[in-house]
C-alpha cells in the first residue's frame, strides 16, 4: 500500500528533482578513481598484517581521514539532515552523542589497544584470559554488531536508490543494491584493508567538502546569521515552528519517550569506543601515538561535519521545509539532496548523491573486512584450528569470508528494502557498548578481572540486547496514534508481543554488561595470570613489543 | 595474599614493579580518569536537561539563539578542548618516557 503510494510520489517527483543519468554518471567516476587507486594501492597484500591492517602504514591524519569516513555513514549525513529538518533541536541530540563518545576512545581504548593487540579487538580482551572461549564470545560479539550495521546500511541503499536514482520497482532497486554489494565485494577482496581505507579517506574528503561547501551557502543566504537561518526554519514550517529551536519535539512527548532518549543518548557515548570496526582501524597505523593522532584527526573532522548538519538541517527546514521533506520519496532521508537541488541545482544534487553512495559503500566496504578479520582471524584460526594454522591460508578464509559476507549483505538488503529497521544502527552501538565496551575497559585496567567475568559480560550484554530489542516496540506493537499505520519490523498491527517499553536496550544492558563483569569475576575461583598482566600493562603504556609497520 | 608457586620475576614484571614505569601509570591514570568523569558528567547534565529541563532549554538568549543551543555547542567546545589537551600533555609528559622503557625492554637493556 505504502509502496504504491510512494511510487505515485515518486513518479511526480523525479521529473523535477535531479537528473538520475547525472548522478550515476558522477557516482561512477567516484567509483572509476577509486578503483584505480584500489589496484594500485594494493600491490603488496600478502601477508596477514597487509590484509587485515594495511601494513600498518597509514599516517595519523591519512587514518584520522579515513576513520571519519568509516563512521560518518549515510544515516548520519542523511538521516541527522534530516531529523534536524522535521524534529529540529532534538535532532541535533544524535550527534552530540556521537561526537562525544570519541572521548572515550581518545582517552582509554586507542593507544592502549594498538600497542597490545594485532587484528582485531578479541586480540587485547583474550590477551591475559583463556584464549578460546574469550576469542570466540568476541568474535560473536563483533559479527553481531557488524551485521546489524550492515543491514541498516544495505537497507538504506534501497530508500537511497529511490530517492536519487529515480528507480521506482523493486526488482529495479534490488538490483542497484546488488552493484553495490558487488563493487564492495570487489574493493574489499582486492584492496583489503589498504584498499578500504583509501575509498574512506576519498569519501571522507567528499562528504566533508560538499557538506561544507553547502553549509556556507546556506548561511550566506541568510547573512551569516544563525538566529535569522533558524527563524527561516520557524517560518517556513508555519504553525507551531518554534517547537524547532526547542528540545523535545521528538523525545519529550511522555515520560517514557524521555527515558528512551536517555537510553539512546547512553548507547551512542558508551557505543562508539565498543565498534568493531573503528576500533580495528586503529592498528592501520604504526604507533600508538599515530593512534592517537588519528582520533585527534577524527575528533576535528567528524565535530566539523557535525557542525555542519546542524546548518544544512535547519537550512532544509527554511528553504525546502519539512512538509515537501516528508512527502518526498526517501522521506526524511531526502532533506540533504532535497537542499543541494534547492541550492545548486541538479550538479549539486548530483554530487551530494554520489557522495550517499560512496559513503554506503566506503562504510560497508569498513564493516565487511571487519567481520572478515574476525571470523578468520579469531574463529578459524584460534578456535577451530588453535592457533595452527599458516598466515596464507588464514588470508585465504578471510577472502572467502567477505564474499560470503557480501552475498549476505546484498541478500539482507534486498530483504530489508522498505523495512522499518532504521533502529538497527541503535541497536549495533547498544551491542557495542554491553557486550564490548565493558571487557575492553576490565581487561585493560582490573587486574583482577578473569575469563569468567569477560564470558558474563559480552553474552549477557549480547543476549540482553537482542532479547529486549526482541521483545520492544520496535519490532512489534508500536503504532502511530494519528494514521494507526504500525511503526514497527512486523507491519501487522495485530501481532503485538513487546512487553520492554522503550526502543533502545542501553539503559538496562550496558549497565547489566559492565556489573556481570564484576560479578563474574568476583564468583570465578580463576586467579589472574600476573604474568600476563604485567605484559599487558607495559605493553599497553609503553609500545613494548607492540607490532612494526610492514617494510616492503 | 601469599602465592602458591613463587616463580622468578618477568622483565615485564620487573619492569611494571619499576620506579618509571609506576609513575607513568600513575600520572595516565590520574589525567585520564578524572578527565573521563567529567566529560561523562558535563554530557550526562546536557542530556538530562534537553529531556526534562525544557522550559530552562528554551530561553531565548539572542534572537533565536536558546540555552539549549548553546549547551549543545558547549559540548563541541569541550569535546574540541579535551582532545588538544590530552594530546598535547600526552605529547609533552608522556612519550619520552614511554618510548624510553620501550627502548629499554626492546633491547634487553634492564631498567
Amino acid at each position: 500500500m505504502s509502496a504504491v503510494l510512494g511510487s505515485a510520489v515518486l513518479a511526480a517527483e523525479s521529473e523535477q528533482i535531479g537528473d538520475p543519468v547525472l548522478n550515476i554518471a558522477i557516482f561512477g567516476a567516484f567509483v572509476v578513481v577509486t578503483l584505480v587507486i584500489v589496484f594500485r594501492a594494493s600491490k603488496n597484500n600478502s601477508t596477514a598484517a597487509d590484509y587485515y591492517a594495511a601494513g600498518r602504514s597509514f599516517t595519523g591524519p591519512q587514518n584520522g581521514t579515513a576513520i571519519a569516513g568509516d563512521y560518518l555513514s549515510a544515516a548520519s549525513f542523511l538521516g541527522i539532515c534530516g531529523a534536524i529538518a522535521i524534529n529540529g533541536y532534538d535532532g541535533f541530540l544524535y550527534s552530540i552523542g556521537f561526537l562525544v563518545a570519541w572521548l572515550v576512545a581518545l582517552l582509554l581504548v586507542a593507544e592502549l589497544l594498538r600497542n597490545t593487540g594485532r587484528f582485531t579487538m578479541a586480540d587485547v580482551l583474550s590477551f591475559r584470559l583463556r584464549q578460546r572461549p574469550v576469542r570466540m564470545a568476541a568474535a560473536l560479539a563483533t559479527l553481531a554488531v557488524v551485521f546489524f550495521y550492515l543491514l541498516a546500511q544495505m537497507a538504506g541503499a534501497g530508500g537511497l536508490v529511490a530517492l536519487l536514482l529515480g528507480i521506482e520497482g523493486v526488482a529495479g532497486q534490488g538490483l542497484v543494491i546488488a552493484v553495490v554489494g558487488a563493487l564492495m565485494i570487489l574493493y574489499v577482496l582486492v584492496g583489503g584493508m589498504k584498499g578500504t581505507t583509501w575509498v574512506q579517506i576519498i569519501k571522507a574528503i567528499l562528504l566533508i567538502a560538499g557538506a561544507g561547501i553547502m553549509t556556507i551557502w546556506v548561511l550566506a543566504k541568510f547573512g551569516f546569521d544563525l538566529s535569522a537561518l533558524l527563524q527561516g526554519a520557524v517560518d517556513t514550517a508555519g504553525e507551531g515552528g518554534e517547537a524547532l529551536i526547542e528540545p523535545g519535539k521528538q523525545y519529550g512527548a511522555s515520560g517514557m519517550s524521555k527515558l528512551n532518549f536517555l537510553s539512546l543518548a547512553l548507547a551512542l557515548v558508551l557505543g562508539t569506543a565498543g565498534l568493531p570496526h573503528v576500533l580495528m582501524r586503529f592498528y592501520t597505523v604504526p604507533t600508538a601515538k599515530e593512534a592517537r593522532r588519528s582520533v585527534v584527526w577524527a575528533i576535528w573532522l567528524i565535530g566539523v561535519f557535525y557542525l555542519f548538519t546542524l546548518v544544512l538541517g535547519y537550512g532544509a527546514g527554511a528553504l525546502v521545509g519539512p512538509e515537501a521533506i516528508k512527502a518526498a520519496p526517501g522521506g526524511v532521508n531526502s532533506a540533504a539532496p532535497m537542499l543541494a537541488f534547492e541550492l545548486g541545482g541538479v550538479v549539486l544534487l548530483g554530487i551530494i548523491s554520489a557522495v550517499a553512495f560512496a559513503t554506503i559503500l566506503a562504510v560497508v566496504a569498513g564493516l565487511t573486512i571487519t567481520a572478515a578479520a574476525s571470523f578468520a582471524h579469531d574463529i578459524y584460526a584460534s578456535v577451530i584450528k588453535h592457533g595452527e594454522v599458516n598466515p596464507d591460508g588464514e588470508v585465504k578464509v578471510a577472502r572467502i569470508t567477505v564474499v560470503v559476507i557480501g552475498i549476505l549483505a546484498i541478500v539482507g538488503g534486498i530483504f530489508a528494502n522498505g523495512q522499518n529497521v532504521a533502529f538497527l544502527v541503535a541497536l549495533a552501538f547498544a551491542v557495542a557498548a554491553s557486550a564490548n565496551l565493558p571487557t575492553i575497559i576490565y581487561s585493560l585496567f582490573w587486574k583482577r578481572f578473569n575469563t569468567t567475568g569477560a564470558l558474563w559480560s559480552m553474552y549477557g550484554g549480547l543476549i540482553s540486547c537482542i532479547v529486549l530489542i526482541a521483545f520492544s516496540p520496535v519490532v512489534s506493537g508500536k503504532v502511530d496514534p494519528a494514521t494507526g499505520a504500525s511503526l514497527s519490523m512486523i507491519r501487522d498491527t495485530s501481532v503485538d508481543f513487546h512487553w520492554f517499553p522503550l526502543d533502545n536496550p542501553g539503559i538496562v544492558s550496558i549497565p547489566l554488561g559492565f556489573l556481570l563483569g564484576i560479578v563474574g569475576t568476583l564468583v570465578s575461583k580463576e586467579r589472574p595470570d600476573r604474568e600476563k598482566f604485567a605484559e599487558m600493562e607495559v605493553r599497553s603504556l609503553t609500545g613494548a613489543g607492540a607490532e612494526k609497520a610492514t617494510v616492503h | 595474599m601469599a602465592d602458591v608457586v613463587e616463580h622468578p620475576e618477568t622483565d615485564y614484571e620487573r619492569v611494571q614493579n619499576s620506579q618509571e614505569f609506576q609513575q607513568l601509570r600513575r600520572r595516565f591514570r590520574n589525567f585520564v580518569f578524572p578527565m573521563t568523569a567529567f566529560f561523562l558528567a558535563w554530557y550526562l547534565l546536557y542530556v538530562l536537561l534537553a529531556a526534562y529541563a525544557h522550559d530552562f532549554m528554551s530561553i531565548r538568549v539572542a534572537g533565536n539563539i536558546t540555552v539549549g543551543l548553546l549547551f549543545g555547542l558547549g559540548q563541541f567546545v569541550s569535546t574540541f578542548a579535551i582532545t588538544m589537551i590530552y594530546a598535547s600533555w600526552a605529547n609533552k609528559r608522556q612519550d619520552a618516557v614511554a618510548e624510553r622503557l620501550r627502548r629499554h625492554i626492546e633491547d634487553g637493556e634492564i631498567v
